[in-house]
């Protein structure tokens, strides 16, 4: 196993870097589209509501590989030229920021009516209420379940791997094939996931602990 | 908080222990004589190619698989195990062969695999049953011509990973870029949404890919020799000995060359006459 690293560690490092890049931008990226489709899912506004529906349905009810194979393979033909990295990050931060939609709607939910209404009493307007009073009280009641999203996101990096998007999976697959020693490699490779899972879920810990 | 710690560090030690028991229950069944066993049961379990075609193909409306070392692996059953011999097929990647073969889920492996230094370290393989090359698919009007063409910093290679072939291209092109993707049917996709400018694999595999894609064509010839072999598990030196000696048989009796015309006799560009045994 010391072998197979001190020979392997630059693919391994490269796989890490573009595992935990890719789970950045889209931890990132998701979070603030998936607060906006929250949003558009409690308007008012019929119109709106079922635009916000439609996009959380579509995105949170068709697999992650699909929908990153879809980027992967069926944009280029058509629209734009993107490599497996791009189609992956992009499939990844679409697919999970359905979910975050759905879980930030449930802490704006969870958040009295009467906030709003006193907000909107006090001579504030509906963007401010939202952005001073019920946000702020929202993500406070869902950081746990927003936790559990981020370590699935980052665990779900690796469909990177299926689109050559040269993430840990990858270059594990690489490594596996190429000196034909399987299980001291996935062995590795899950050892290196747990190295980014377990600081995010210690901080999304600490996190709750400091806010509540 | 100190018993909870206990009991995630017994419950990890636990799995340790049950993940070394499974793969020494594992390691026990390849080791075993692989033809005794088959020639108690009367099955030979191959690991073959299902995505592949003219080698491996299944057939989506019937469900089998088809192919010249589908054909070829019932031959050589026959001539072992008597005509009354059974065979399994499992279907294998690149990437997954080998830890297959390993495990003891297969007996042996034709899956399009070249004998390789590298690889006789961790499986041992019989003699070359088909000898392929190494070649380039491209679109149709592509300037790419051969494979100097794609070494330049910028160009995009397609290959499987796992395979021989993506290996030898970084020592025939160092300055391109290889992606490699999981099987060939995806590969071929990804060549068809211009992620790559040419996909490389053998080329009996790239004839069977240009046949069912007529926009795409093999150039630059063979800039490599690939000898496929049937891999056996170390230690099965009885097991491929009855496959050599079988492997022989079949060439001798003509069925080989029979297979051979049935097979690659249609494919336009490969030169049949020359792989004759």
């Amino acid at each position: 196993m010391i072998n197979l690293i001190s020979s392997q560690w630059q693919p391994l490092l490269l796989g890490l870097w573009n595992t935990i890049l890719c789970s950045v931008i889209a931890l990132i990226g998701s979070l603030i589209i998936g607060t906006f489709f929250a949003l558009l899912e409690i308007s008012q506004k019929r119109v709106i509501r079922v635009i916000g529906s439609v996009y959380v349905e579509v995105f949170r009810n068709i697999p992650l590989l699909v929908i990153a194979m879809g980027f992967f393979l069926i944009v280029p033909m058509y629209i734009a030229k993107i490599n497996g990295f791009t189609a992956g990050t992009i499939g990844l931060t679409l697919y999970t920021s359905a979910f975050i939609a759905e879980t930030v709607r449930a802490g704006i939910n969870s958040v009295e009516t009467g906030q709003l209404e006193g907000a909107l009493a006090n001579g504030m307007t509906y963007t401010q209420a939202m952005r001073y009073i019920i946000l702020p009280q929202a993500f406070k009641v869902v950081i746990p379940p927003l936790g559990n999203q981020f370590i699935n996101l980052v665990k779900n990096s690796s469909v990177l791997a299926f689109v050559a998007g040269f993430d840990l999976m990858y270059q594990g697959n690489l490594i596996a094939n190429d000196t034909l020693q399987t299980m001291p490699t996935y062995f590795i490779v899950g050892v290196l996931y747990l190295i980014i899972t377990l600081p995010l879920s210690y901080y999304m810990r600490h996190l709750e602990k400091k806010l509540a | 908080m100190r018993k909870i710690w206990r009991l995630i560090s017994a419950a990890f030690l636990g799995l340790v222990l049950l993940t070394c028991l499974s793969a020494c229950g594992a390691k026990s069944v390849a080791e075993q004589d692989v033809l005794t066993t088959d020639q108690r049961t009367n099955r030979i379990t191959w690991g073959v190619k299902a995505d592949t075609r003219l080698f491996g193909l299944e057939n989506i409306r019937t469900g089998k698989l088809e192919g010249f070392e589908i054909d070829l692996a019932k031959a050589l059953t026959k001539k072992i195990l008597g005509p009354n011999g059974k065979c399994t097929f499992v279907p294998v990647t690149s990437g997954t062969r080998v830890p297959l073969l390993k495990n003891g889920n297969i007996d042996a492996i034709m899956a399009t695999m070249t004998i390789t230094p590298e690889r006789e370290k961790q499986v041992d393989f019989t003699h070359s049953y088909f000898d392929a090359g190494q070649s380039l698919l491209v679109k149709k009007g592509s300037p790419i011509k051969n494979i100097q063409d794609l070494n330049k910093p910028g160009k995009v290679i397609l290959g499987v990973s796992g395979s021989n072939s993506v290996k030898n291209v970084a020592k025939f092109a160092p300055r391109a870029r290889v992606l490699q993707l999981s099987d060939y049917a995806q590969a071929m996709t990804a060549l068809k949404s211009k992620q790559g400018d040419a996909l490389t694999t053998d080329n009996g595999i790239l004839y069977g890919m240009a046949a069912e894609n007529p926009h795409y064509e093999v150039v630059g010839g063979n800039f490599t020799k690939e000898p496929y072999g049937i891999a056996v598990n170390k230690n099965q030196n009885r097991f491929r000995k009855k496959l050599n000696w079988a492997l022989d048989q079949v060439e001798k009796d003509g069925t080989y060359n029979r297979l051979l015309l049935k097979w690659f006799g249609h494919v336009k560009g490969f030169n049949y006459q020359e792989m004759k045994r």
